[in-house]
């Protein structure tokens, strides 16, 4: 018989007595370390570190306004270091970087479908339109955080009024610029560039909808999409599309980039609500970035009062 | 050497935790740390499943046969920052609310296939001593071991299913998957084969005599 039978074990994989650390003292030094990592997590909350932002130019005239909440403002330094803007990357911390030296004058917002007069508006032109107010928003991401923040800028109805949409404009659309070459995350289809969003008219003119272009009294930074971007604080941070070049009214529903990547996942609406689960997570709560604890997301992120109405005789289940 | 050799492993093998802990202290885990402690911890786990996995192949490409002595420490190493990842979770993330909980694992397809690859990983740490080994017998032992491939196939696929759009770190731990699997599949289809000839050089000589 040539087939030779092996040991079950050869006596080269018997491991040394001497040689291995005993089971206890691994489970010790593992404890110990994982008492250290949590203890670590828990100093930060006491010595979070001044924060280093870079200088912006700042804003004046912002005036006060009655929507801003008064709850505790997220760190600058947070709001410009964590963010979801995938032309840039897919990874929050590199919008910071990679977005250092986009260019965002001169820059041309070009006003089309369902209006009396087709025209490209220079952003400083839309910029003056209004006074700029400071708007302090509660803003929840789809992903389960969220954050607060000073945003600057002006109802996103001042702009519309002025451009005179048509009565059969029943839905409004904005585009991101398309540039690979300053946008690497175009690079590669990882959505279906450009990032396309949009509204329902009644949506867009509600007070709320804010047209930005500033935060924490200075100039919007590149990474939170300067230079002009919307503000939607009932909606999932998704909604609110950045570095806008067009704006497009029309009387059907506008596709909108994540829909159109996942339709089970991301609906037109995209209004916070905690009763609403995303397929692959529940939206019960969220952590407020700072905060150890989690808390409860509220129903269109506590803005029912003001934005509860447009939805009325609405089955918020299916229109997610 | 080894006797020296091992110990450094070992603290190498602790460094991704020294890490978190050290930048966790200074405040430099980002605007989200737990977040991150649960995405670092998740990627420990991942890594030490397949770097377990490559021991094997290493072993008998390189011929250093050695190797087998770090197998365990690494498997365990992969048990222990699943532990951690799940601790993340339980903890930090779900404040031991066991309804919520309970809620994840039902409905929630990349939250059950983590948690199928953690569970997998417990019966191949209780029985990674000599003592176990000598119990079940090396046969049954290494067969039960092989549950090690589920478990880091599940991991992998728990990551695919929790991504949003950006599948390519994901797909690169898949593909390490893949390579050490199908290493395995060929080689024991080589030693068959190899085998299979022994036996029919047997046959042959015996109807030769």
């Amino acid at each position: 018989m040539l087939l030779k039978k092996a040991p079950d074990i050869r006596s080269s994989e018997i491991t040394p007595r001497s040689l291995y650390l005993n089971r206890r003292k691994f489970l010790a030094g593992a404890a110990i370390t994982g008492v250290a990592v949590a203890a670590g997590a828990g100093l930060r909350q006491f010595i979070y570190p001044t924060t280093v932002v870079q200088a912006g130019n700042k804003i004046d005239g912002i005036q006060k306004s009655p929507f801003s909440t008064t709850e505790t403002i997220t760190p600058e330094k947070d709001v410009t270091h964590y963010n979801n803007y995938y032309e840039f990357s897919t990874q929050k911390e590199e919008p910071a970087d990679l977005a250092k030296n986009f260019r965002t004058r001169p820059w041309k917002v070009k006003i089309d479908g369902l209006v009396d007069k087709k025209q490209e508006l220079d952003v400083d032109t839309i910029i003056k339109m209004a006074p700029p107010e400071e708007r302090i928003y509660r803003h929840r991401c789809v992903e389960g955080w969220s954050i607060v923040v000073p945003w600057v800028g002006f109802s996103l109805s001042e702009l519309i009024k002025r451009v005179n949409p048509q009565s059969k404009a029943k839905f409004v659309e904005f585009t991101t610029l398309l540039d690979p070459n300053q946008m690497p995350g175009q690079r590669r289809a990882v959505l279906d560039w450009p990032y396309v969003e949009g509204l329902r008219m009644d949506e867009a003119m509600h007070p709320l909808a804010l047209l930005c272009f500033g935060m924490y009294g200075e100039d919007l930074p590149n990474q939170d999409g300067a230079p002009l971007r919307i503000v939607l604080p009932w909606k999932y941070g998704f909604k609110s599309a950045k570095a806008i070049v067009r704006i497009r009214f029309t009387d059907r529903q506008p596709l909108n980039t994540w829909n159109v990547s996942a339709p089970s996942e991301y609906g037109f609406y995209s209004n916070v609500n905690p009763t609403v689960d995303h397929p692959r997570w529940s939206q019960a709560k969220e952590r407020r970035l700072g905060e150890f604890f989690k808390r409860p997301t509220l129903m269109f992120n506590g803005y029912a009062d003001q934005v509860a109405s447009l939805y009325i005789g609405m089955d918020l289940k299916k229109s997610f | 050497m080894l006797r020296y050799f091992k110990p450094v492993i070992f603290l190498a093998c602790l460094a991704p935790l020294a890490s978190l802990a050290w930048r966790a202290f200074h405040a430099e885990l980002g605007a989200n740390p737990i977040e991150a402690i649960t995405h670092s911890t998740g990627t420990c786990t991942l890594v030490f499943l397949l770097i377990t996995l490559s021991v094997t192949p290493l072993r008998k490409l390189t011929r250093q046969y050695w190797l087998i002595n770090l197998r365990r420490m690494f498997g365990l190493f992969a048990f222990f920052y699943g532990c951690l990842h799940l601790t993340t979770y339980v903890w930090l993330d779900k404040f031991f609310d066991v309804h919520e909980m309970l809620a994840d694992i039902a409905k929630r397809r990349f939250i059950t296939a983590g948690l199928a690859g953690f569970v997998l990983m417990i019966p191949l740490a209780v029985t990674s001593t000599k003592g176990w080994i000598r119990r079940l017998g090396g046969k049954r032992w290494q067969a039960l071991h092989r549950l090690i491939y589920l478990s880091a196939a599940a991991g992998v696929v728990h990551y695919i299913w929790l991504v949003k759009a950006d599948l390519r770190s994901p797909l690169r731990y898949a593909f390490v998957l893949l390579v050490l699997l199908t290493y395995r599949i060929v080689a024991s289809i080589a030693s068959r084969t190899k085998a299979g000839a022994g036996v029919a050089a047997t046959k042959i000589e015996v109807s030769q005599s």
